[in-house]
C-alpha cells in the first residue's frame, strides 16, 4: 500500500478533508492524486482515499469509474488518448490511429509489452485547430503524421531510458 | 482579417500568456472597480441591457439567468464551466492561456451582482496548463485585493477555487458538472430544482460558461450600447469566439463580431476551403447543431439567425467539411461520440443512440434498405423531447439535418449499396 501515496500527500488529504464541510468533493482530487503517484488506481487505491477522507469506498468506486481519464486497470508509463471526434476524423485521424496501432503493435485498449504506452481512444481534447491530435499523459500534441508520431514516440522512450 | 474589433483577445499574444501585470497594463481590473461602485441589481440589469447571451451552447440570456437569483445573503455558489468538451470548441481555452485574469475579473463582477461568496472554476483533464494559469491568476488576485476577504474595501468578499476534473463529455451539462463537483456520480439532476434555486450543496448556484463571464468586465467599463454596437445584427450582441476547424486553410480560434455571415467567416477568415476543394456542408457552432448546406452560406451567425435557419449558435465553433466528405460517415462519426459519452442515466440516450449507430453504420456500409432509413427517422422522432437532458436532444441535431439535408446521400447509399464518396 505504501506506494500508493506518500505519507505527506496522505496527511494533507486526511486535514483537507477534516476541515471542509463536504469531503466527498476531494475524490477526484484524491482518485488523480493516486494515479498521479502510482500509474492507476487499484481496488488498494479505492480504499485508501475512503479512508483518508472518511467516506465509503462505493462512494469512491462509483466516481472512479464514472470518468474515463481516472484508469482503474494498469496502464503504461505513458498513456497516450488519441482523439477520434469529428474535427479530428475529418484532417485523417483514422489514419492516425492506425499508424498508432501498427507502430506500437497494439491495439486500442492495449499495452506495449515493454510497459511503456498504453493506447486509448478518446473524445475530442479541444485541440480542434490543429486536428489530428492526441495527448501522451497529459500534453496535447497537434498536426499529427506518422513521421512526427514515430518522433514524438521516440522521445518519449528516450526520456523515460534517460 | 484583424480589422475585426478586438475585445476578449485583445491583450492576447500568441505563445504567452498575460498575469496580473500584463493584465492590468491592458486595463484590467477597471471592470471590477467599477461594478463595486454600483448596486449588484444596477450590474445585473447593465448585463440585461447588453444583450449577452451564454457562450457554452444554449446562448440563454446572461442578465436574466442573474435576475432569476437570489440575492439575499448566505451560502451561494458561483461556476464556471470549463469543461469545454463538445468537438469543434477549443475557445475557452485560448483565452485561459491568453488572459486568465479575464476570467478571474468576470467572475468576481459576477459574484458581486449576485452577492455570491464561494465560486469553482470547473476544467477539463486536457487543460492542465489552463488551470495551473487560473491557479497562478487566482493567487496573484487575492494578493492584490481583487478576490478575497474585504475586495479593495468594499466589505464584499468571494474566494475562488480550481476544481481539476478527469473527463467526459456530460460533465459540461450543469447539474452532472455540480455533481462533480460535489465528488458524487456525474449523472445531471432533475430539473426542477434549478440549480439557482438548489445547486452545489443544496444552494443557490450560478453556472456561466467561461467567455461568458469574461465578456463581463468589457461591458461594465464600456456600457451596454457599446456592447450591442459591436454586432452586425441588431439580433446580436457583442463578439463572440469562433473556432475553425476541419477542411478550411486556416483553423484557429479568431474574434469575431456577432452577426457576421457564415460566407465572410468560412471564405476570408477561414481562408476558404483547402486543397482547392468546395464547401460542403458545415457545423455551426459544434458537434451538436445541425449541419448548414452551401445554399446558406449568407446565414449570419447570431442566435436568432441561425435558428431561423434551422439550426443554432452553440459554441460558434464551426466544423467545415469540404466536398469530398460523405455526409452519413460525418454523421456516423458524431452519432459514435454521442452514444459513447451518453451517460446511460436514461433510456432514449443509452440505448437509442446506440441503435441510430448501428443504423448509420448499416448503411454507409451499404447494407441499407428503406427500412432501415424508416427506422432512423423513428428513431430521431423518439429520442427527440424525451431524454432526461440535453446530450441525446443535442446528438440529433446532425441526425436530423443529414435526414432533413441530405436525404439524397442517403437514398445514394441504399441505392448503390455502398457509400458513394468512399475513396
Amino acid at each position: 500500500m505504501s506506494d500508493l501515496l506518500p505519507q505527506d500527500q496522505r496527511a494533507a488529504f486526511r486535514a483537507k478533508a477534516a476541515a471542509i464541510d463536504h469531503p466527498h468533493e476531494l475524490i477526484v482530487d484524491a482518485l488523480r492524486a493516486v494515479q498521479s503517484h502510482h500509474g492507476w488506481v487499484p481496488d488498494a487505491g479505492v480504499a485508501l482515499v475512503a479512508e483518508l477522507l472518511g467516506v465509503l469506498a462505493v462512494e469512491v468506486e462509483e466516481v472512479a469509474t464514472f470518468y474515463d481519464k481516472i484508469f482503474r486497470r494498469p496502464v503504461g508509463k505513458k498513456v497516450i488518448h488519441v482523439c477520434d471526434s469529428i474535427c479530428c476524423w475529418a484532417g485523417g485521424g483514422e489514419a492516425i490511429a492506425a499508424h498508432l496501432q501498427q507502430t506500437l503493435g497494439i491495439g486500442f485498449g492495449e499495452t506495449t509489452s515493454d510497459g511503456m504506452f498504453t493506447l486509448l481512444p478518446t473524445c475530442c481534447l479541444g485541440a480542434c485547430g490543429d486536428a489530428p491530435a492526441m495527448m501522451v499523459g497529459l500534453t496535447t500534441h497537434g498536426r499529427l503524421t506518422p513521421e512526427s508520431i514515430d518522433r514524438i514516440l521516440a522521445q518519449y522512450r528516450a526520456e523515460a531510458a534517460g | 482579417m484583424n480589422d475585426y474589433p478586438q475585445v476578449l483577445f485583445a491583450g492576447r499574444r500568441p505563445g504567452t500568456t498575460n498575469f496580473l501585470a500584463g493584465y492590468e497594463a491592458g486595463g484590467g481590473y477597471r471592470g471590477l472597480r467599477k461594478a463595486l461602485t454600483m448596486s449588484p441589481a444596477g450590474i445585473r440589469e447593465l448585463v440585461k441591457a447588453a444583450g449577452l447571451r451564454g457562450r457554452g451552447g444554449a446562448g440563454f440570456p446572461t442578465g436574466v439567468k442573474w435576475s432569476f437569483f437570489p440575492e439575499a445573503p448566505g451560502e451561494k455558489y458561483l461556476l464556471a464551466n470549463g469543461d469545454e468538451m463538445e468537438p469543434g470548441t477549443y475557445k475557452d481555452r485560448q483565452l485561459l492561456l491568453a488572459d486568465p485574469h479575464q476570467l478571474v475579473e468576470g467572475m468576481a463582477i459576477a459574484a458581486f451582482a449576485m452577492q455570491i461568496p464561494h465560486g469553482y472554476v470547473f476544467l477539463r483533464y486536457a487543460y492542465e496548463e489552463c488551470a495551473r494559469n487560473v491557479e497562478r491568476a487566482i493567487a496573484e488576485a487575492e494578493e492584490k485585493g481583487y478576490l478575497g476577504r474585504n475586495i479593495l474595501g468594499s466589505g464584499f468578499s468571494f474566494e475562488l477555487h480550481v476544481h481539476r476534473s478527469a473527463g467526459r463529455y456530460i460533465l459540461g451539462e450543469e447539474t452532472a458538472l455540480i455533481n462533480g463537483l460535489e465528488g458524487r456520480r456525474p449523472n445531471p439532476r432533475s430539473k426542477p430544482p434549478f440549480p439557482a434555486q438548489a445547486g452545489l450543496f443544496g444552494k443557490p448556484t450560478n453556472v456561466n460558461n467561461i467567455e461568458t463571464y469574461c465578456n463581463v468586465p468589457h461591458i461594465l467599463v464600456n456600457g451596454a450600447d457599446w456592447y450591442q454596437g459591436l454586432s452586425r445584427t441588431p439580433e446580436g450582441a457583442g463578439t463572440m469566439l469562433v473556432g475553425l476547424s476541419g477542411h478550411l486553410h486556416r483553423t484557429e480560434v479568431f474574434e469575431l463580431p456577432m452577426g457576421i455571415p457564415l460566407r465572410e467567416v468560412i471564405e476570408q477568415v477561414g481562408g476558404g476551403v483547402r486543397g482547392g476543394r468546395r464547401f460542403k456542408a458545415c457545423l455551426p457552432g459544434g458537434a451538436s447543431t445541425p449541419f448548414l448546406t452551401a445554399s446558406q452560406l449568407d446565414t449570419p451567425l447570431d442566435h436568432v439567425h441561425l435558428e431561423q435557419a434551422g439550426s443554432r449558435l452553440g459554441t460558434a465553433g464551426v466544423t467545415v467539411f469540404d466536398d469530398t466528405t460523405c455526409m452519413v460517415a460525418a454523421t456516423l462519426n458524431l452519432a459514435r461520440f454521442f452514444a459513447r459519452e451518453s451517460c446511460g442515466w436514461c433510456t432514449p440516450c443509452r440505448d437509442g443512440l446506440q441503435v441510430v449507430v448501428w443504423l448509420l453504420e448499416e448503411i454507409e456500409a451499404g447494407r441499407g434498405h428503406a427500412e432501415l432509413l424508416a427506422m432512423l427517422r423513428d428513431q430521431v422522432r423518439n429520442i427527440r423531447g424525451r431524454s432526461f437532458c440535453a446530450l441525446a436532444e443535442g446528438a440529433m441535431g446532425p441526425v436530423g439535418a443529414l435526414l432533413d439535408r441530405f436525404g439524397d446521400e442517403l437514398e445514394d447509399h441504399i441505392a448503390r449499396g455502398r457509400c458513394p464518396l468512399k475513396r
